[in-house]
């Protein structure tokens, strides 16, 4: 595979796509993590892209899948023009579907997905769990892929206050978006419109844990009023530009993992996550 | 030996001017398909010209004058120097009239010498300055050829040379007056215009005998529904072809240029230029070969297109900057001045549509305002489930609620706008005290779809077009009062194409009426000067210019005019989604506004116009206050008694309502 990898597009990345839903109306767009994710994909010169989506196939996974259709203006070669919609009904569990998709048929060799949905579980779980079923590594807060080269992608992972780390990791592999990177481009209703949606049909496996759960919209929560103190214009600026009280925390760097989790450990007691 | 000589040359160049005419036509068919009633539109020339376009022309009366006397003088002369000495008919008495007619070409010609003596800017230069000797050489030659005709001179008078002479000199008149209208040079409007007058994509923008207003500024729906139909226009020969035509007619006179506020403000857009693209793009070649003002800060000779080529392109040497169509804010100020009835509007929300709906590359916060549309049906991405908050102690009566009344108050996106609230809580105001039968949609309203079509995204304007439509179709309503102009023109001239066919009024206009019809009483006003600042989408999209006027009239107040007022006035920078686009220029439209204002020495702008509020208040050291009518209407209003002026269908809320109209 090393030697493939010179050859223009012989880089595939798949990108996993959810329906969004919008904070105010609700109603179905593209969700904007995911949108991340595929901009970090069309960000990657001569990699071949493929968009899958798993789930029912109804309106909402309509607008929304055209919704990610619509960036790719300017991009039809590149594949990203087509989702693989991997039809499942709402109540499966779409996780050994998307798993056979990936590993059977699309055969990428870099997977991105968000960090978590903008409805339904939104657990955050899913590409942990594709990871752990294809044996794949992940990474989790990836704001750019700056290099692949011989079968190893060269990353750049999002820290708290716009640090950045440099990572080096094996493909295949899985990759999640950071709500820092670049935002997605502009939704086009032209691409969007001649955009296709190929449906691939996937035995369901049915979500048991689910069935127990009750489900009922978030109840709001009284928020805390911001009291402004400042009575100058300036004093106003410097509170808004001032960075924010962590002053704690310490980076560990070459230590052995035994030091690492043992640093963590006193942390979490430390926070009284642990007791 | 000119016996001879002339009509050689003048069925040569007639000839020639024929094959010229055939390539400029056939430029144009590079079009797209666009039906014209052919004969009736070639009928309709002579009206078209001497009513509507002299209309326009005759603003500046030494101008008028002058083309008057030499286009008019031209046409003559060259009908009877065809017959003349081209076909040697009736030489002894057409002779007199082709004297006659090639004299007031002479005279019309020193007049256009005298212009070009110290041009404003606005005028082109290059061709553009011989024509004046060109006219001068035509007419003064067929005058001269034509002395002997008539027998003032002797048949034989003068030597060959003189002869030879004046046949060069009628030569050089013929080349640039017959072969220079289609084979391109300064005269080509006069054959592009004629030919433009008789197809114009437009038809009913021209008045006819019948008196029709005349006006048609409504934007053209896009076929959304064939998917093989283009998306807004990529390449100049995405253009209708009657549009192509259109460009060519153009006669560089930069009326345009001189009104274009985004061209006064620094950005880069020049209306003629912009024009003159699209015939370089048609054509195929360089901009280096015009000689007016360049846009702002673009030197001239970068840009280059072909008819096939894309207009803007993503990469290398383009026709025309995305920044260009992006400074428009659709004011039609120059559409308005154009002689030649140009559509530039039209070209740039076309030019438009393609970078929206094809490209995806809508500038600035654009892409994030038709999001916003598209998932909360407000441009500010409000919860559409709070529209009526700002109304909650008002107790309007909902459509929902009463199924029918004589007024629907539309609200527009204003209600999101705490200043904008101020202005509807004064119209409220008034219409109680006036007894209206007002109810609102509140919630079921949407967006307008105004600004997402001139963002050029058609798709969501047509979808909340047509929601809006199916909405207002649930009710009955005699007409729409909207205080929003943007509104205002969106129902009234752009949801007929998608079957919403509506008696919508702007609120001046409505409070004008029930002023005259006695249901309001006003005090008069004491305080101050007063200007009033027209709405673009109110004055030039919709010829309402007088009923603003006279609502400050009926108050008692006397209006200190600007300069640019009426169907000259300048735009307030926010229409067009220009204040989304926000591309930068020198200074700030509104800036310039507010300096026509201090001109005034008005101590209040008065304004019909939530867009224009909020652009004028914007004004940093502003020198005058801004007001809405509905604002005048409302602190002027005699009020007979309060329980009497608590509208009749409301009972158990008198207290709220009093404390409106207090």
């Amino acid at each position: 595979m090393p030697h493939e990898l010179t050859k223009p597009a012989s880089l595939t990345v798949a990108v996993l796509l959810s329906v969004g839903r919008h904070p105010v109306t609700g109603r179905a767009r593209r969700a904007d993590q995911d949108a991340r994710g595929l901009e970090l994909a069309l960000s990657l010169s001569a990699a071949r892209i493929e968009l899958v989506h798993a789930g029912p196939f109804d309106d909402a996974c309509e607008a929304s899948m055209r919704g990610y259709l619509g960036m790719s203006s300017g991009y039809t070669e590149t594949g990203a023009d087509s989702v693989t919609l991997v039809e499942q009904p709402s109540q499966a569990d779409v996780l050994p579907a998307l798993s056979h998709a990936l590993s059977e048929s699309l055969a990428p060799q870099l997977v991105i997905a968000g960090e978590r949905t903008e409805q339904g579980e939104g657990s955050g779980m899913l590409p942990y769990q594709l990871s752990e079923s294809l044996g794949w590594p992940i990474v989790g807060g990836i704001v750019a892929v700056e290099a692949v080269d011989e079968g190893v992608a060269t990353l750049l992972q999002a820290l708290p206050r716009g640090q950045r780390r440099r990572l080096s990791v094996r493909l295949p592999a899985i990759i999640t978006v950071n709500a820092t990177a670049t935002s997605p481009r502009q939704s086009a209703f032209g691409p969007a419109r001649r955009g296709t949606l190929a449906v691939v049909e996937q035995p369901a496996v049915h979500d048991e844990a689910q069935d127990e759960w009750h489900v009922e919209p978030a109840r709001k929560r009284p928020k805390r009023l911001k009291i402004v103190k400042s009575t100058s214009a300036r004093e106003r600026f410097k509170a808004a530009a001032a960075k924010s009280d962590g002053g704690g925390g310490q980076v560990l760097t070459d230590v052995t993992p035994d030091e690492g989790a043992a640093a963590i450990h006193k942390l979490l007691k430390e926070e009284g996550v642990l007791r | 030996m000119l016996d001879t000589l002339l009509p050689i040359l003048i069925f040569v160049a007639l000839a020639l001017a024929a094959i010229g005419a055939w390539r400029r036509i056939r430029l144009w068919r590079q079009g797209r398909p666009s039906p014209v009633p052919f004969f009736r539109g070639l009928a309709a020339v002579p009206r078209r010209y001497l009513v509507d376009l002299h209309h326009v022309v005759a603003r500046d009366k030494v101008m008028s004058n002058t083309h008057v006397a030499t286009a008019g003088g031209f046409v003559l002369a060259a009908v009877l120097m065809i017959l003349v000495h081209g076909l040697n008919l009736a030489e002894g008495v057409l002779g007199w009239p082709l004297l006659a007619a090639s004299a007031v070409m002479f005279g019309g010609s020193l007049f256009v010498m005298r212009r070009r003596r110290n041009p404003p800017a606005r005028l082109s230069r290059g061709p553009w300055m011989r024509l004046p000797w060109s006219l001068m050489a035509f007419s003064l030659g067929v005058l001269l050829a034509t002395l002997p005709t008539v027998g003032i001179l002797p048949q034989d008078a003068g030597s060959w040379v003189l002869a030879a002479t004046l046949t060069l000199l009628v030569a050089w008149g013929i080349a640039e007056l017959f072969l220079g209208m289609t084979w391109g040079g300064p005269m080509k409007h006069a054959f592009a215009g004629a030919l433009h007058l008789a197809f114009h994509r437009r038809p009913e923008r021209f008045s006819s005998r019948s008196g029709g207003e005349g006006r048609s500024t409504g934007l053209k729906a896009l076929d959304l529904d064939d998917e093989q139909a283009p998306l807004g226009v990529q390449t100049p020969s995405d253009f209708t072809w009657n549009q192509l035509l259109g460009f060519d007619a153009c006669v560089q006179c930069g009326r345009c240029e001189a009104v274009c506020p985004a061209f006064a403000a620094g950005q880069p857009l020049n209306p003629k230029k912009l024009i003159q693209d699209m015939v370089v793009g048609m054509a195929g070649g360089t901009d280096a070969g015009y000689h007016g003002s360049p846009y702002p800060d673009r030197p001239i000779g970068e840009h280059r297109g072909d008819p096939q080529g894309p207009i803007v392109a993503q990469a290398g040497q383009t026709l025309v900057d995305a920044d260009t169509l992006w400074s428009c804010t659709t004011c039609r100020a120059c559409v308005e001045e154009c002689p030649m009835m140009i559509e530039h509007v039209d070209a740039i929300v076309d030019m438009r549509r393609f970078l929206t709906l094809e490209q995806g590359s809508t500038p600035n916060k654009g892409a994030e305002v038709i999001d916003n549309l598209i998932a909360t049906d407000n441009p500010g991405g409000f919860d559409p489930g709070s529209r009526m908050h700002w109304a909650a102690d008002l107790d309007l009566s909902l459509m929902r609620d009463v199924g029918q009344a004589e007024v629907l108050l539309w609200l527009g996106d204003g209600v999101f706008d705490m200043r904008n609230q101020r202005t509807l809580r004064a119209l409220i105001k008034v219409l109680r005290a006036a007894r209206v039968d007002f109810a609102v949609l509140g919630d079921e309203e949407r967006d307008s779809g105004d600004v997402a079509r001139r963002l050029g995204d058609e798709a969501t304007f047509q979808s909340l077009a047509k929601r809006n439509i199916a909405t207002l179709s649930q009710y009955r309503f005699q007409r729409i009062v909207t205080c929003d102009p943007h509104s205002f023109h969106v129902l009234r001239n752009e949801y007929g194409e998608l079957g919403g066919h509506y008696t919508v009024s702007h609120h001046s206009t409505y409070i004008a009426e029930l002023y005259d019809a006695g249901r309001l009483q006003f005090t008069s006003w004491k305080r101050g000067t007063v200007t009033y600042h027209d709405p673009c989408y109110l004055g030039r999209y919709n010829g309402e210019y007088e009923a603003p006027r006279h609502v400050l009239k009926a108050l008692g107040i006397d209006v200190a005019e600007m300069t640019r007022s009426g169907h000259r006035s300048r735009c307030c920078g926010g229409g067009g989604a220009a204040a989304i686009t926000d591309i930068p220029g020198k200074q700030r439209i509104p800036d310039m506004r507010m300096n026509d204002v201090r001109e005034t020495g008005a101590d209040l702008v008065a304004v019909g116009c939530p867009q224009c509020t909020a652009m004028l208040e914007g004004v940093v050291d502003s020198p005058a206050d801004v007001r809405d009518i509905a604002e005048f209407a409302a602190d002027a209003l005699v009020v007979e008694s309060s329980s009497d002026a608590v509208p009749p269908t409301v009972s158990d809320n008198a207290s709220s309502s009093q404390e409106v109209v207090s």
